[in-house]
């Protein structure tokens, strides 16, 4: 049933000895195998593991001992995501057949919560696009219409669960590749703030915009998913010294006195009016539940898609460098070292990586450096200082996570800067290194319509608070696509 | 045009990537379209204004001076395309 | 025309660390190929880098010995470029904000003391070391890639152009080096590649301001083909210009060899770095308080130590400039002294038979199997008149093998100088007996002749005999 695939419901049939984590995990397997072959979410299958995996949960149950709350629950894991002995693709022709010898920091967490994974999920290329087409594997098709994109890049991620094909899964998110997705699929993703989870072990794109993050059906399971892999990782220079926190407790049905930022900019036109119309009764509903809604300026928010598209790549061009099939990766032979690289590297990436080289290494080489890179930089100041300002008057900011619904397979695949606009939402929290999670808000021609809230950096807590305050009061928000329903 | 023939030639050179010379103009149009896009940021004003590489803003992470175990060799060179006497194998290496 | 040589060098140095720069792979030297590696240092998708404090600390510690300042804020760059020593295909620097910048160096050539400015100091990883399967890179189909190198810690230290010639370069060098390894962060061998030059070359004519054309010299890897190559490249550039010809930027090579410059490759418009700040790193902020607490543990540096040998020990300035060249030769000096040996004579024999044996060795004197106060009680010996300078010298070679005491190996091979003037005085009288000529030689003023009479009575002792003892008897003996 619907009401069962949530992180919290199912921990409680384990628990209570309803159901065994291997019935479980069996369970979801088939329901995988019955709808996997349209949605296409996974690029491997790792049920042999997470068979194993659910059994030793059910031998601690058994034994009496207590379990963490995701122990035994299916999930699924960002193919750019490294797991020791096994593959970690990124949906790339150049890491086809690499092994990860280690293991990333949030994997050695999650073991730590006894996780279950189905499997690798489907991406954007090196999580480079906003649809998931570019992944040189396969096209995974969004639950809720198998004629449009789940959205990326963490498209597989979201289309699992969206599907109930996993019960959670990780993604990551460098402009949006998890709040949009979660948008396109009806799901609640949350980036994180820029370094309380460790990026150690996930495998670069934009170094300092990646973070890892949750996709999940519900806002408890998000905090549920939270818990497991936040916190400090020595291993990682950017990961931040805080006390763990149980972000459980921030599940507090009430936002009176909380103050919604309402940012003019995000408003604008370009913003699809039935979307509109969603965020706007759902800003309704905030002042209804007593929340103090403030308009808001940001003048710098326009300036914030240019200067992403600057930074990213450039970061991409020099992280993408080691693919060059000298100690990993595809190798094509060549004549000599240079010939070598050359047709290595032009064979293992698809045309939006290659694009995004390309990009980058021209704004960082000589004499475009100043009036690219640099200024970018400045530009993620101001940027910065916008969101500084605002979240000086406001709790969490509300916004659209994307103008627009779902669109088709194949409608933007010829138009990269048709695709990178769609991330005009999303990019400037990657850039601030600010918080943000995604929560459905509506339905248009039966597709999830997303909101994005935004809190300060750190304060998951808040954001957790009004995304689960909204939750428990819009009941008409719980549409599932048709195909999620697991008997259980 | 915002880029020249010429610098997409010398920027696949540094990013070793080949382009066919029929696909000069795709890219050359693709680049252009979005780097017009970027101009943008040249109306801002940025005079007096620090950049910013960081989203934290973290200083002085540092770990100590002591040894961990490193991979064995065959672990090293577990996913090298060709490998030898527990080395790497790369062709023959010219400058460019 | 005369021409003057305009050099700058740029030096890199491994760090004396036990772990790499940015992972905990051990940084020891002779590993079997690619066995101190890690995710980390192999550049493996997916890995992060963390700074080895000691890496910062040996570098402030190095910039304050060599008169820098220290930047309170310094950051990691990337410098972008492919070859196969270089996992990443980056590698992990410092471009604007280097942790030092404007020291300097001041070296003794020729009775004259130069000052070497200093342009900055950062550090940066090594790359991995690539073995070619043929007779050299152009020649072979393919290498092989050893990355244990990879991402041990360098300090890269970069001069002003104010070298002039290949001896100051040389000179410069050798300075560096002492002060490095006084500080005990960096062992500074060029033989064995923990330290290691290029130098910037060009040639102008004497009195002129504008500077030539430069050359780049790479592929040096001693002391005396730093001064050589730069010799040869001055030569080389400056007839070339007499020549009516130009000199064009390259890299040139040295060839240990034929001790020749060669061409390696014309630097191109291509080369383009691309530096950018390092987003997995982030930067660095040098308090005052530490900056203060790593000055304290500056030792009393070579040029200081030379100082005070000379004022203070009352040594020559040669003697003290060879002692205090390595700190421990001058600590073992010191030990010597202390042990309470005349200053001259333990400066003598560091020089002489301790160095020959040292250099034999291939030791530092830290590492010397005879330890200060075991060679002073040998001096001392000599002092107390127990054995002859002589002697002594073949007891040394004995105790560093054996690693027995001066009085035992003197005991055990009968070695005890023979004062006694009863023994000596009969002893003499043979001689004097078989040796007409010479005694008749000395009586008619031939005062020379008494050389012989002793050398014979050395030979009959074998050396043992107090050369002083014997001087005075034989002379009391043929006047009486
Ligand atoms: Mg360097
Ligand atoms: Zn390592």
């Amino acid at each position: 049933m619907v009401e069962a695939s949530t992180i919290h419901v199912l921990h409680e049939k384990l628990v209570t000895g309803e159901i065994t984590s291997v019935e479980l995990t069996k369970k979801y397997l088939a329901h995988k195998d019955a709808v996997e072959p349209r949605v296409q979410a996974f690029l491997s299958d790792n049920r042999e593991y997470a068979l194993e995996a659910a059994a030793a949960v059910d031998k601690k149950i058994a034994a009496g001992e207590s379990i963490s709350d995701l122990a035994g629950i299916p999930g699924a894991i960002k193919d750019n995501i490294c797991i020791k002995g096994q593959n970690a693709t990124c949906a790339s022709r150049m890491l086809e057949n690499f092994k990860s010898p280690y293991n990333a920091t949030v994997i050695e967490k999650l073991m730590n919560a006894d996780y279950v994974s189905l499997g690798k999920t489907n991406m954007d290329e090196f999580a480079m696009g906003s649809s998931t087409e570019n992944s040189a594997f396969q096209i995974t098709h969004n639950p809720w219409n198998l004629d449009c994109v789940p959205g990326g890049s963490s498209g597989g991620s979201a289309a699992a669960v969206a599907s109930g094909e996993a019960v959670w899964a990780l993604g990551s998110d460098t402009g949006g590749s998890i709040r949009q997705p979660a948008s396109y699929c009806g799901l609640v993703g949350m980036k994180p703030t820029y370094g309380l989870i460790s990026r150690y072990g996930l495998i670069a794109f934009a170094s300092s915009l990646d973070q890892i993050g949750p996709i999940t059906t519900d806002v408890t399971d998000c905090a549920i998913v939270l818990n497991a892999i936040a916190g400090h990782d020595s291993k990682d220079s950017t990961s931040i010294v805080q006390e763990k926190k149980d972000y459980k407790k921030a599940l507090v049905n009430d936002v009176r006195g909380l103050k919604i930022g309402i940012p003019e900019e995000y408003f604008a036109e370009g913003l699809d009016s039935e979307c509109r119309k969603a965020l706007e009764e759902a800003i309704d509903t905030y002042k209804k539940l007593g929340a103090e809604i403030i308009s808001l300026k940001m003048p710098h928010m326009k300036y914030g898609l240019a200067a992403y598209y600057i930074i990213a790549p450039a970061e991409a061009s020099s992280n993408l460098a080691r693919f060059d099939g000298v100690g990993f990766g595809l190798r094509i032979p060549g004549t000599d070292i240079v010939d070598m690289y050359k047709k290595t590297r032009s064979a293992g990436f698809g045309a939006e990586v290659k694009r995004r080289i390309l990009l980058g290494t021209y704004v960082l080489s000589s004499g475009y450096y100043d009036a690219y890179y640099l200024r970018a930089m400045k530009v993620r100041t101001l940027v910065k200082s916008d969101y500084d300002e605002a979240l000086k008057q406001v709790d969490v900011l509300l916004t659209p996570t994307v103008p627009d619904t779902a669109f088709k397979i194949g409608q933007n695949t010829d138009d990269p800067l048709a695709m990178y606009l769609g991330d005009i939402c999303t990019v400037t929290l990657n850039l601030t290194g600010l918080p943000g999670m995604n929560i459905c808000c509506g339905y248009k021609d039966g597709l999830p319509i997303g909101m994005q809230l935004i809190a300060k950096a750190l304060d998951e807590e808040t954001l957790l608070r009004a995304a689960y305050t909204f939750e428990q009061n819009r009941t008409d928000l719980k549409k599932q696509p048709p195909m999620r329903e697991v008997e259980l | 045009m915002k880029i020249s023939a010429e610098e997409i030639k010398k920027i696949a050179l540094l990013s070793r990537l080949e382009i066919q010379d029929n696909q000069i103009d795709s890219v050359g149009k693709q680049l252009n379209d979005i780097l017009t896009y970027m101009d943008l940021i040249s109306q801002v004003d940025i005079s007096d204004v620090e950049p910013t590489g960081h989203a934290v803003s973290m200083r002085n992470v540092m770990r100590e001076d002591v040894p961990q175990p490193s991979l064995a060799n065959e672990k090293a060179l577990q996913n090298a395309p060709e490998q030898e006497n527990g080395y790497f194998k790369v062709p023959k290496v010219i400058q460019d | 025309m005369k021409y003057e040589s305009v050099i700058g060098l740029e030096v890199h140095c491994e760090l004396k660390t036990k772990t790499k720069i940015f992972c905990g792979c051990s940084t020891e030297f002779g590993a079997e190929p690619n066995t101190h590696v890690c995710p980390v240092c192999l550049g493996l998708p997916g890995v992060l880098p963390v700074l080895n404090k000691e890496v910062l600390h040996f570098a402030i510690k190095a910039g304050l010995a060599l008169h820098c300042d220290i930047l309170p804020y310094s950051k990691f760059d990337r410098k972008n470029y492919y070859y196969p020593d270089l996992p990443k295909n980056f590698q992990t620097s410092q471009y604007d904000l280097p942790i030092c910048l404007n020291g300097h160096v001041d070296i003794e050539v020729g009775g004259e003391t130069r000052r070497i400015r200093l342009t900055r100091i950062h550090m940066e990883e090594d790359a991995g070391k690539l073995v070619h399967n043929g007779a050299s890179i152009d020649t072979s189909d393919t290498t092989y890639v050893d990355y244990n190198r990879t991402g041990v810690p360098l300090l890269e230290i970069v001069s002003e152009p104010d070298i002039r010639s290949g001896e100051e370069a040389k000179a410069y060098l050798e300075k560096l080096r002492s002060i490095l390894q006084y500080l005990d962060v960096s062992d500074c061998r060029m033989e064995e590649g923990s330290m290691r030059c290029d130098a910037n070359i060009s040639v102008r004519p004497v009195g002129t301001a504008e500077l030539g054309t430069k050359a780049e010299l790479k592929n040096i890897n001693s002391f005396s083909g730093v001064q050589k190559g730069i010799e040869f490249e001055a030569v080389r550039q400056a007839e070339l210009i007499e020549d009516g010809g130009t000199v064009i930027q390259e890299t040139r090579g040295w060839d240990e060899n034929k001790e020749i410059t060669v061409t390696q490759r014309v630097k191109e418009g291509t080369n383009d770095y691309r530096f950018f700040p390092e987003p997995d790193l982030i930067p660095i902020e040098v308090s005052p308080e530490w900056i203060e607490e790593i000055r304290k543990e500056i030792p009393e540096m070579p040029d200081a130590r030379c100082k005070r040998f000379t004022e203070e020990l009352g040594l020559p300035e040669y003697d003290a400039n060879l002692l205090t060249l390595d700190k421990q030769t001058a600590d073992y000096f010191e030990a010597v002294v202390a042990a309470g040996i005349d200053v001259k004579t333990a400066s003598n024999w560091m020089q002489g038979e301790f160095a020959k044996q040292l250099n034999a060795a291939g030791l530092t004197a830290d590492k010397a199997p005879v330890a200060p106060n075991a060679l002073a009680e040998l001096l001392e010996l000599i002092s107390k008149g127990t054995i002859s300078g002589k002697i002594a010298k073949s007891v040394l070679p004995e105790m560093w093998q054996s690693g027995k005491a001066a009085a035992e190996v003197v005991k055990e091979k009968g070695l005890v100088q023979i004062s006694d003037t009863g023994a000596l005085e009969e002893i003499i009288k043979t001689i004097i007996a078989s040796n007409p000529q010479s005694v008749a030689d000395y009586k008619a003023g031939k005062k020379k002749a008494i050389g012989f009479l002793v050398g014979q009575v050395m030979k009959q002792t074998k050396g043992r005999a107090n050369p002083g003892a014997v001087n005075e008897l034989l002379i009391k003996n043929l006047e009486a």
